[in-house]
C-alpha cells in the first residue's frame, strides 16, 4: 500500500501515549505495516508532546517529514495549530479535541490565546479538512483521547482501519476497570453526531 | 499490550509491535543475562517497565537500580567476573559518571561476558548535551554495535552478548533516543529456558585483575589483541549491508537511524547513490570499506553527531593511497542535531546540489498564517517545587546567585521563577556554588539538589563544602522519588526495585557528614520556608534547608489507583480583584485567563491541592474539599 503518515500532538499528561499505542495496535490488527515513535522524558512535564505513526510498506524511519503528514491528531487547541504548521501537507486532515491548556506565555499575558477561527483559517489556507471535537460534561478529562478515537473511527480518517480494529486495540491495551468506561464513550460518540 | 510480560518470557517465537526498550528484555532473556543494572535516565528507563511486567516467579534476571551509573557498571562487572552474563544500561551522560570504571573494562577478563547499553541522545531530547559516546569506545578499546531500529536492537544485543562471551570482553550496544522509543513489529525467535544458577566463580587466576604500573602493559596488549580479532568479525558481521544502485560515481556510508532516514528520502533522489550501511562503528571493517571506496569516485560519510567514521575512513584511504574523493562534514550544522529524513535531504543537497529536484514543494516555504510559540515543559499542578521556588525567591535579593542541578526542579530557570541560573550535570551544584561563593561577600549563593541526585553524585560536593569551610546554602528539593525519569525508588524511600529496604534518611546522612545547621520544611508552608532560607542565608557558614513535599504526580496517580479518582479543583470566589499573582508569580498551569481579563481554573489540570491559596492577596481562592 501507499504510505499514510500520522502526527499526534498534545500536552504532556493528556494521554497521547495511550492514543498512539491504540492506533498503532489497530493498524497492526488490520495487518498493515506500521512504525512510530513517541516523545518521552522531560517534555512530558506539561510541555508539547508528540507522536509519529507511519503505515505502509515503503516506510523506513519512524519519524515523519515536515509538511508531509496526511492526518494530524491534536489533543489541545494551541497544539492543533502547531501540528498543522509543522507537519500538515496540503489537502490533509486535522482532527482535534478542543481542550484549552494555555501555554505559559498566554498565562503570563505576553501572548494571546489561539482561537478556533485561527485554526480554521490555517486549515483553509492549506485546504485541510478540519474536525473539531468537544464533549460537554465528559466524566473524566483523561478520556478526551478516546473521544478523538471515536471521531477517527466514525469518519474513517485512517484508511483501512475499522471500528472493530479500534475496539480490539483498546481491549488489548486497557485494563478491565477502565476499558468498559472507555468503550461506552467510544460507542456513544460513534452513534452521535460529533 | 496487557500480557507483554507473559509473551516476553514465553519460549515460543512470536511477532508483536513493540518499543525498542521493551524488545531488549526479550534479548536479555534469550541471551541468558543473569545480572542487569542501571541508573534511571532517558531514553532507557522503559526497559524496566517490560522487566517489571515479567511474571515474578519466572523472571531469570536479577535487576537493580544502583545509586549511580558508576556503581551500576561495577555491579555488572563484578557479576561478570563471577561468570555471569551481565548488562548495564544508562543514558548518554551516564557514561561520564561511569567512566572511571568503564575505561578499565577492556583490560579485564570478563569471563561471563558484559554488554553496556548506551542511550545516546542526538537532538538533546532530554539531556544537557548531545555527546557522542562512540569517542569513549575508541579510548577504551571496546567494540560498538549501532542498530537502526528496535528489530536490530533486539538482534544486535544477542550478537553483542555472544561476542562478549566468546572474547571475554566488554561490548557496547549504542542506541539513540528514537531507537529506544521507536515501535515496530518485531519477529522474536524461540529459545530454550536455561536453568543455570548464578555462578560464583571468581578466581584471580582468570585475570590478572590488578592493573598497576608495569602490570598494565600485558593487560593493554590483551585488550588490543582482542580488538584485532573483532576486526575480522566486523568484516563479516551480518548487519553490514550494501544497497546497490549500480552508481559508479557516488556512494554513501552511514549507520543507525541515519540509514533509515536516507532510505526514506531515497525515492526522491536523482542518480541514487550506492549505500554501505555499517553494523559496527568500531572496529570498522577495513576491506569492506576499501572495496566500497574503490568502487566509487565520490563517497559521502553521512554521520550523525561527530566524525567517528569519517576520521577512521579517511585514515584508511590515506594509508592505501586511494583516489576516491571522501566528503565528510561540511559546516557546523552537520555536527548538530538528529539526522532526520528532512536533515539528511538537506545535507545531501548541500553535498551534491543536483541530487534533489529543485524545491518543487513551494508550500514548505509558504509562511504559516498563525505561528504558535513554543510550549516549554513546566512543573505539574500541585508540585511542591513550585511552592518552594515561590517561597525561596522571597528570601533572595535580586543580585543573589542560585545554582541549579538536575531534576524536575531544573525547570525553575524558566519564567516566572527564574531561579537556578547555572547547570552542568548531576550533583555539580555544591562544587559550583562553592566556587561562586569564594571571596563573594556581596552576593549570597544557594545551590539546589534533588533527593535522588543527593545519593547519586551530591555527597562529595557537600563534604567538600564542610571540609573546605565554604559558605553557601544548599536547598535539597526532596520529593521522595526520582520523579523526572518515571518515579523510581532511591535510598531514602525505603524500597529498592525488588523489595522493602531500610531507609537512609537525608537528614541523618547530612548530620553524619558534619552539617550542623539543617532546616526541614514542607514546601506548602511557604512563609515558614521563606523564613528558613532567610535564616540560613544570614549565617556565615555552609548549611542546608530540606524543602520537602511528595511528588504530587506520583501521589495523585497512586490515589487514582486506589480508586479515589476525582480531584476537587479549587474555585475562584467573588473576592478576586485581579491581582494576577496566581497567574504571573505562582504560575500554576491550572490558572488561565479569559479575553476579558478574568481568571479561570482549568479543571482538567487542577488537583485541588490548594497550595495556591496562600499566594492570593485577596484570599479569593477557595477549596472544594474540607481541610
Amino acid at each position: 500500500m501507499q504510505s499514510f503518515n500520522i502526527f499526534l500532538i498534545g500536552v504532556g499528561g493528556q494521554g497521547i501515549g495511550l492514543l498512539s499505542e491504540t492506533i498503532m495496535k489497530a493498524i497492526d490488527l488490520a495487518e498493515y505495516k506500521v512504525k512510530g515513535v513517541d516523545t518521552h522524558g522531560l517534555a512530558q512535564r506539561g510541555g508539547t508532546v508528540s507522536s509519529h505513526i507511519r503505515m505502509g510498506d515503503q516506510v523506513f524511519s519512524p519519524l515523519n517529514r515536515t509538511k508531509n503528514v496526511d492526518l494530524i491528531i491534536a489533543l489541545e487547541r494551541h497544539e492543533a495549530l502547531r501540528g498543522i504548521n509543522l507537519f500538515a501537507r496540503q489537502q490533509s486532515t486535522l482532527v482535534y479535541y478542543d481542550a484549552v491548556w494555555q501555554p505559559l506565555n498566554v498565562r503570563l499575558r505576553k501572548e494571546k490565546q489561539i482561537e478556533i477561527s485561527q485554526i480554521s483559517d490555517s486549515c483553509q489556507q492549506k485546504q485541510i479538512k478540519e474536525y473539531r471535537i468537544f464533549v460537554e460534561n465528559l466524566i473524566d478529562s483523561r478520556m478526551q483521547n478516546v473521544a478523538l478515537l471515536a471521531c477517527i473511527s466514525k469518519y474513517n480518517l485512517i484508511p483501512g482501519i475499522s471500528k472493530e480494529h479500534y475496539i480490539n486495540a483498546l481491549s488489548d491495551i486497557m485494563q478491565e476497570n477502565v476499558l468498559n468506561k472507555n468503550l461506552e464513550l467510544f460507542e456513544n460518540l460513534i452513534n452521535k453526531s460529533i | 499490550m496487557k500480557d507483554i510480560g507473559k509473551k516476553l518470557i514465553s519460549e515460543n517465537s512470536f511477532s508483536a509491535v513493540m518499543m525498542g526498550n521493551h524488545a531488549l528484555v526479550r534479548a536479555f532473556i534469550e541471551s541468558g543475562v543473569k545480572v542487569l543494572t542501571s541508573y534511571p535516565g532517558s531514553p532507557t528507563p522503559e526497559i524496566t517497565e517490560a522487566l517489571n511486567a515479567l511474571p515474578k516467579e519466572e523472571n531469570p534476571i536479577y535487576f537493580e537500580f544502583s545509586v549511580n551509573e558508576k556503581v551500576a557498571t561495577e555491579v555488572a562487572f563484578g557479576a561478570s567476573i563471577n561468570g555471569n552474563l551481565s548488562c548495564v544500561f544508562f543514558k548518554s551522560v551516564g557514561l561520564n559518571v561511569a567512566a572511571d570504571s568503564f575505561v578499565q573494562l577492556s583490560l579485564m577478563e570478563l569471563i561471563g561476558g558484559m554488554v553496556i547499553i548506551l542511550g545516546d541522545d542526538p537532538g538533546a531530547n532530554s539531556s544537557q548535551n548531545e555527546q557522542d559516546n562512540r569517542h569513549f569506545a575508541l579510548m577504551s578499546y571496546i567494540p560498538v554495535f549501532e542498530p537502526d531500529s528496535p528489530s536490530e536492537a533486539y538482534a544486535m544485543f544477542k550478537e553483542a552478548a555472544k561476542l562478549s562471551q566468546e572474547n571475554r570482553m566488554p561490548v557496547i550496544l549504542r542506541l539513540s533516543t528514537h531507537i529506544c522509543h521507536a515501535k515496530e513489529k518485531i519477529d522474536f525467535e524461540s529459545y530454550q529456558k536455561q536453568t543455570l544458577a548464578y555462578k560464583t566463580e571468581f578466581n584471580p587466576d582468570n585475570g590478572p585483575y590488578i592493573p598497576i604500573t608495569s602490570l598494565v602493559f600485558p593487560l593493554k596488549r590483551k585488550a588490543l589483541q582482542k580488538l584485532t580479532s573483532v576486526k575480522k568479525y566486523s568484516e563479516n558481521n551480518p548487519f553490514n549491508k550494501i544497497i546497490n544502485h549500480f552508481n559508479k560515481q557516488r556512494g554513501i556510508i552511514c549507520s543507525g537511524l541515519t540509514y533509515l532516514s536516507l532510505m526514506d528520502i531515497m525515492p526522491e533522489l536523482n542518480q541514487k547513490p550506492d549505500v554501505l550501511k555499517m553494523g559496527l562503528c568500531y572496529p570498522i571493517p577495513e576491506s569492506l570499506i576499501i572495496d566500497f571506496l574503490n568502487n566509487h569516485q565520490e563517497v559521502k560519510i553521512l554521520e550523525e553527531l561527530d566524525d567517528i567514521y569519517e576520521t577512521q575512513i579517511k585514515a584508511i584511504a590515506y594509508d592505501h593511497q586511494l583516489k576516491v574523493r571522501i566528503i565528510g562534514k561540511n559546516d557546523l550544522t552537520d555536527w548538530e542535531n538528529e539526522y532526520t529524513p528532512d536533515k539528511v535531504l538537506e545535507i545531501l543537497t548541500k553535498t551534491w546540489p543536483d541530487i534533489s529536484h529543485p524545491k518543487a514543494d513551494l508550500e514548505s516555504q509558504e509562511k504559516d498564517l498563525w505561528p504558535v510559540k513554543d510550549r516549554p515543559a513546566q512543573l505539574c499542578p500541585g508540585c511542591g517545587h513550585r511552592s518552594a521556588f515561590y517561597a525561596i525567591k522571597k528570601a533572595l535579593n535580586e543580585n543573589d546567585i542560585s545554582v541549579a542541578d538536575i531534576g524536575c526542579h531544573t525547570l525553575g530557570f524558566l519564567p516566572p521563577y527564574q531561579i537556578g541560573q547555572v547547570l552542568l550535570c548531576m550533583g555539580h551544584s555544591n562544587g559550583t556554588a562553592a566556587g561562586l561563593s569564594l571571596f563573594n561577600t556581596q552576593r549570597k549563593v544557594i545551590s539546589f539538589l534533588g533527593d535522588s541526585t543527593f545519593f547519586h553524585a551530591g555527597i562529595p560536593g557537600i563534604i567538600n563544602a564542610i571540609f573546605n569551610k565554604h559558605k553557601h546554602t544548599l536547598i535539597i528539593m526532596e520529593n521522595g522519588t526520582t520523579a523526572m525519569t518515571g518515579h523510581q525508588e532511591h535510598p531514602a524511600t525505603g524500597k529498592n526495585f525488588n523489595e522493602i529496604t531500610e531507609k537512609i534518611p537525608l537528614r541523618q546522612v547530612l548530620e553524619g557528614l558534619g552539617v550542623t545547621h539543617i532546616w526541614e520544611v514542607d514546601t506548602y508552608q511557604q512563609d515558614k520556608l521563606t523564613l528558613a532560607v532567610k535564616e540560613a542565608l544570614s549565617e556565615d557558614m555552609f548549611n542546608v534547608v530540606i524543602a520537602k513535599h511528595p511528588c504530587m504526580l506520583k501521589f495523585t496517580r497512586e490515589l487514582r489507583r486506589k480508586g479515589n479518582s476525582t480531584p476537587k479543583p479549587v474555585k475562584i470566589g467573588t473576592k478576586c480583584n485581579l491581582s494576577y499573582k496566581c497567574l504571573s508569580e505562582f504560575a500554576c498551569p491550572s490558572y488561565q485567563i479569559k479575553e476579558n481579563g478574568e481568571v479561570w481554573v482549568q479543571t482538567d489540570l487542577c488537583i485541588g491541592d490548594g497550595s495556591c491559596k496562600q499566594t492570593c492577596p485577596s484570599l479569593a481562592i477557595e477549596s472544594q474539599i474540607k481541610e
